[in-house]
């Protein structure tokens, strides 16, 4: 069966992209040529090429919804793990409980888990993170999947198509971080048939047609 | 022909001379005209029957390994050596990190069991120069400027080496860095050319390194021919030279649609089907 899957077109570092086409996301310009300069799925939309990495780190951007591990808590903040290169701070009045100075550990304490959104990124990449928000909030219970972030859109899909037939027929409840840490919360045997999903959909981010091979997977899963 | 299949395992560090008496390689500096022990036959083939500018056989396999962040396997000839990407990632120890860019780091090391005699482990001059040059040459086609604050980290292992060592390295290197997705200008190709007996020649094992008269490692990228590294063991007349280096050019060319191939197949066996 696997033998008829159709690939997207990959691109390599250096490749030369269609004349004509402007750069766009991981591209760079060279006398008057585009070349990729990462592992990635090639998209052209309004004449740019765009490249959608296949492999690498998150990197945080403003308005992400990411998944944070504390690591510290310090006495009016806390440093948080967001799976990047870089750590995150999360001050005191970015959260929406009231929290005593040298008390951060009573409502955070390193090793907790936190849904929390990028609110800054500075020029050296300083980042900040919020708590302030619909949907962000300590978590308690449930599991949480690590996922390459590169293919956090793919697990979404479009419009979150994706997402919403594996929470509709898991009937888990599931949270996507962009930095590629994903929360499920529901009944065990769920679970981890959402696990098994998510990492089907890793392996094969490059490839035409997953949404309908995913919906039939989980039906195999599920008819068993 | 026979005569060498026979001779190869004497080979390791030592020659014969006419009579058939072994001497150290010592000796022989001193009396080059009397081996009876050839590296290239009559019709100019070589001990191991390919021609003057035949490259020898090379596999690659990115992302063999699970830990790092990006990786790649590479046979080539003798040699075996495995590359590991991590990052980017913070800088330790903090001092080093810069605002502006990222930094690279790169270790190039030999197990001890990978040449005849064991090698006394941890980093010697040889290799803090190999590290030195191919961390250079890495450098220039990466885009630290895209990650400050920073750090990739190259590992470099020769778990087997056959001469040409380097050019293992920074050909799964360039593949390693690839698969850790890493902003790269392009694909880093690497080949040694040089010279045994009078003619240039690509790609030298280790009985024409030793005991030829040149070695002259190249690193490119293909996509541009600009060079990266170079490096000259030995001597070469001008022309020589630039022969030499137009061959190992040729190669890299060469090597790097086999460093493609092997990107893409990994994606192509992420689906499980054969091909």
């Amino acid at each position: 069966m696997n033998a008829e899957i159709d690939v997207r077109e990959i691109v390599l570092p250096g490749d030369l992209q269609d004349p004509g086409l402007k750069p766009g996301d991981w591209t760079y310009e060279e006398n008057g040529k585009v070349y990729a300069t990462r592992v990635g799925v090639k998209s052209v939309k309004s004449g740019y090429v765009n490249i959608t990495p296949l492999e690498g780190r998150y990197i945080p951007k403003v308005g992400d919804r990411v998944i944070g591990v504390i690591t510290e808590a310090m006495p009016s903040s806390w440093l948080v793990d967001i799976n990047s290169p870089y750590p995150a701070l999360l001050h005191v009045n970015e959260i929406e409980k009231k929290v005593e100075f040298g008390n951060t550990a009573s409502f955070l304490n390193a090793g907790d888990s936190a849904l929390m959104e990028v609110s800054s990124v500075d020029e050296v990449r300083k980042v900040q993170v919020s708590m302030r928000g619909e949907g962000l909030r300590r978590m308690d219970g449930g599991q949480v999947v690590e996922a390459s972030p590169t293919r956090v859109p793919r697990i979404i899909g479009r419009k979150g198509s994706m997402i919403s037939i594996l929470k509709e027929t898991t009937n888990c409840r599931i949270f996507i971080g962009q930095n590629g840490r994903i929360w499920v919360d529901g009944e065990d045997e769920d679970i981890a048939k959402a696990t098994l999903t998510i990492k089907k959909i890793e392996a094969e981010a490059h490839t035409i047609g997953l949404t309908e091979r995913v919906k039939t997977y989980l039906k195999g899963l599920y008819d068993k | 022909m026979g005569l060498l299949k026979e001779l190869r395992p004497i080979l390791r560090g030592f020659m014969i001379n006419k009579e058939g008496d072994i001497m150290s390689k010592e000796d022989d500096i001193v009396s080059t005209e009397e081996k009876t022990v050839r590296l290239l036959d009559d019709n100019l083939k070589r001990m191991d029957g390919r021609k003057l500018d035949e490259l020898g056989d090379i596999r690659i396999e990115a992302g063999a390994l699970g830990r790092a962040d990006g990786s790649c396997y590479l046979e080539w000839r003798g040699n075996k050596v495995y590359a590991a990407v991590y990052g980017p990632r913070e800088v330790h120890p903090r001092h080093l990190q810069d605002p502006t860019r990222g930094i690279l780091r790169c270790r190039y090391n030999m197990a001890a069991f990978s040449v005849g005699d064991r090698k006394r482990p941890g980093p010697d001059r040889r290799s803090v120069e190999l590290s030195k040059v191919m961390g250079e040459a890495i450098g220039s086609v990466v885009f630290t400027r895209q990650f400050p604050r920073t750090s990739v980290d190259v590992f470099v292992e020769v778990v087997q080496a056959d001469a040409g060592t380097r050019c293992a390295g920074l050909t799964a290197a360039s593949v390693a860095l690839a698969d850790a997705g890493i902003p790269m200008r392009g694909l880093i190709a690497s080949c040694a050319a040089g010279k045994i007996e009078g003619h240039i020649a690509l790609d030298l094992r280790n009985e024409e390194d030793n005991f030829g008269d040149a070695d002259l490692p190249v690193a490119i990228m293909p996509r541009t021919d600009e060079i990266l590294l170079l490096q000259m063991d030995g001597h070469l007349t001008e022309e020589e030279f630039f022969q030499a280096l137009d061959m190992a050019m040729k190669a890299c060319h060469e090597i790097e649609q086999i460093e493609k191939q092997a990107l893409l197949k990994k994606y192509k066996e992420a689906l499980g089907g054969e091909e």
